[in-house]
């Protein structure tokens, strides 16, 4: 019954993760093609457009993989469906998405100094990824302090529902704030209502792709997680063990948390 | 005891505390002026630059000071297992919140009038529409106090508070930085009644997180 | 009558550190028990786990009628706890501390200024926290239980750091306990000291309890010395 040591428990079979793993490696090489070749280049920006077909699905997955992370806490703190599985789900989430964001904010960039001419805009939804980029940095920060793993999935869950809290407000008034300060709508780098065709196409393979992506490393991202607290499971066993027979073990030999 | 009155006993002890050992006047308020002075140096004192931004300036020395009466109104609970006296004492979390957060809220107050005055001083800036400057100030401090307990408690056990409560608490505050700056200028070169509206968000934030803070809390306490 | 604290083979963690690994503790109604053992063996955490300050991590406790494994909170306002730290603030003043303390638990102020007359600290009533030798603190920790009117005492060690008249106040403390048929479990290396108190003696070792030695004697009188054969 039980799993060989090499690989924890997911949240999936692993021939299921593995499906996705190809699903979402055939579905980025269809994003290449389509988003370099098939698709024709924007008529104002030229090809740095096409920068698009990775900026917007990593955008996507940044806020997905942060909802994931809120949900998951939110379970882990209701008392009928608290298990550390959506503990490790959110922590795995939230490391995805820290990239995500990072990757997103980069590609804005990116694409923001050909056409722009600046490396970054004051623009409402950058800077709103960028606060979003912050709380998750802050998140993992927590997550890193040691801790029993029921106090640290306590703390990281609320500290990631007042995150969530927070984003829409953030979201809002950052949005208010820059509408009053409108100075021009070229600084928009988001789909406009002529995407079309092939654009729409490549737009939305690269949705699916990171998406399938998301899915399966959350997934090889949770196993990992499993596997060390197996490990510090059986540490503890093996400390009372040897505590029962009077051992020489001590607090600072098995190392104390915080 | 209701609520309310266990609330009033904590601020009561927080606040007789502060009046004995006068960390918000002996070190928070120097600190709050020598950065804005340090922002003279740094923008030029040329009138017209400073006075546009005064405001600004004004709420991110607030933001920088709450960090510091943040880590105070905790660093008294390390002492002598406080912490645990709170814990052992049968008061509820959610009525030791709004106690520090009234405490912390009330010094943070006190901090901001004076600090005004150094704004007015140094920056000759002139504030012409009070009302909706005063609510402002009032509600964008609440909301900073109450997350600040928030986030002080959250990170009370931990080794690396000091460095841990600004990552965190920033990023979370940034809307009352924006809000209040906001209606700041709107009172004092704008239209006032632009104001009105930075004031009804920098009030949701304050409810909501005195909400969040009155729920975590406790819970977040007992595992300090 | 209903065991004030039942433990069966608790298991508490200090991080991942077994720090009771399986006690088993009964204590009754009007007991006064001796917790000993060398240093490590686990009094402290035993004594913070019966408080609720520390989470159960295996097996069963319940003190007071309220189940560990569930509520770690509603028995703390029926204990008094005398750790290590008074939990005092030390820009407050002895009488401000203890009224504090007091008013937080529920109780008046004149429990509070009844708990300063019985350990006579009267005198230091004014004096900062901050300022006060370990003894003087120790004694404000026995004050501060001793408001309460607990139904359980818990004392960690309360003998370090006390000289011989804060030692008459801690025997006053504890006759007077047991004369009102308040609980008391005391960890202590003064074994001497607390014996003519206690009426059950458990050891600790390697954090788990082993035996009970036999019920002492009727105590002595509070205030005399305990003779001791060689």
């Amino acid at each position: 019954m039980s799993e060989p040591v090499s690989m924890g428990e997911g949240l999936m079979s692993p021939v299921v993760r593995r499906v996705f793993g190809v699903l979402a490696l055939f579905a980025l090489a269809a994003l290449v093609v389509v988003g370099l070749f098939v698709a024709p280049p924007d008529e104002v920006q030229g090809d740095a457009q096409r920068l698009m077909y990775i900026h917007v699905p990593a955008a996507w997955l940044a806020y997905l993989a942060f909802g994931v992370t809120a949900v998951s806490s939110a379970l882990y703190l209701w008392p009928r469906t608290r298990s550390f599985v959506w503990d490790r789900v959110a922590g795995a989430s939230a490391e995805l998405g820290v990239i995500f964001t990072g990757l997103t904010l980069l590609l804005g960039s990116m694409w923001g100094r050909p056409v722009w001419g600046v490396w970054w805009a004051w623009d409402a939804r950058l800077v709103t990824t960028a606060v979003l980029f912050f709380l998750y940095l802050g998140y993992l920060a927590l997550r890193r302090v040691p801790a029993a793993l029921d106090v640290r999935a306590k703390r990281c869950a609320i500290a990631a529902m007042i995150a969530f809290v927070d984003v829409p407000i953030v979201h809002f008034s950052v949005t208010w704030w820059r509408t009053l300060h409108q100075k021009a709508t070229v600084f928009n780098p988001d789909l406009n209502a002529e995407i079309h065709g092939t654009m729409a196409l490549a737009l939305w393979i690269g949705v699916l792709a990171f998406t399938l992506l998301y899915v399966y490393l959350l997934d090889l991202r949770y196993r990992l997680e499993v596997i060390e607290e197996d490990r510090e499971e059986r540490e503890l066993e093996a400390a009372i063990a040897d505590r029962v027979q009077g051992g020489m073990a001590s607090p600072e030999t098995v190392g104390v948390g915080s | 005891m209701s609520v309310f009155q266990e609330a009033a006993l904590v601020a009561g002890k927080d606040l007789r505390i502060e009046a004995r050992a006068r960390v918000i006047s002996q070190q928070i308020l120097p600190f709050g002026l020598i950065v804005l002075l340090l922002f003279a140096f740094a923008l030029d004192p040329d009138r017209g630059v400073l006075q546009r931004v005064a405001p600004g300036l004004f709420w991110i020395t607030v933001l920088l000071a709450s960090l510091l009466g943040v880590s105070r109104a905790f660093s008294v609970e390390a002492e002598n297992g406080a912490r645990d006296g709170l814990r052992l004492s049968g008061l509820d979390g959610s009525s030791i919140f709004l106690g520090k957060a009234v405490a912390l809220a009330v010094e943070l107050l006190v901090f901001e009038a004076l600090l005004t005055v150094g704004v007015v001083v140094l920056f000759d800036v002139r504030l012409a529409s009070l009302p909706a400057l005063v609510l402002g100030t009032i509600a964008a401090t609440v909301g900073l106090a109450a997350a600040g307990t928030l986030y002080g408690v959250l990170a009370a056990g931990i080794r690396a508070r000091e460095t841990l409560v600004p990552v965190l608490l920033l990023p979370i505050v940034a809307p009352v930085l924006l809000g209040a700056t906001r209606a700041w200028e709107a009172s004092i070169d704008g239209v006032p009644g632009d104001a009105w509206p930075w004031v009804a968000l920098l009030g949701i934030f304050a409810v909501l997180f005195v909400g969040i803070g009155m729920l975590a809390f406790g819970p977040l306490l007992e595992e300090s | 009558m209903p065991l004030v604290v039942r433990l069966r083979s608790a298991v508490c963690l200090l991080g991942r550190f077994p720090a009771l690994a399986g006690v088993d503790l009964d204590v009754a109604p009007g007991e006064t028990v001796l917790l000993s053992g060398g240093n490590g063996a686990g009094k402290t955490t035993l004594l913070r786990l019966v408080a609720g300050l520390l989470p159960l991590h295996q097996g069963d406790g319940e003190v007071l009628g309220t189940d560990l494994s569930r509520d770690r909170r509603s028995h703390r306002r029926r204990i008094g706890f005398v750790g290590q730290d008074t939990g005092c603030y030390d820009d407050l003043t002895v009488r401000e501390n203890l009224r504090f303390a007091t008013k937080a638990a529920g109780a008046s102020t004149e429990a509070a200024d009844e708990a300063l007359a019985a350990l006579e600290l009267e005198r230091l009533a004014d004096v900062h926290h901050g300022k006060l030798s370990t003894g003087q603190r120790r004694r404000l920790g026995l004050a501060i239980a001793f408001a309460r009117h607990p139904d359980l005492f818990l004392l960690d060690e309360p003998h370090a750091g006390l000289d011989a008249p804060g030692r008459a106040y801690l025997d006053r403390v504890l006759a007077r306990a047991a004369q009102e048929g308040r609980s008391v479990l005391i960890a202590s290396h003064e074994l001497e000291l607390v014996r003519p108190f206690a009426t059950r003696e458990v050891v600790l070792t390697n954090g788990q309890a082993h035996g009970a030695l036999p019920v002492a004697p009727e105590p002595a009188a509070a205030l005399e010395p305990v003779e001791t054969t060689p």
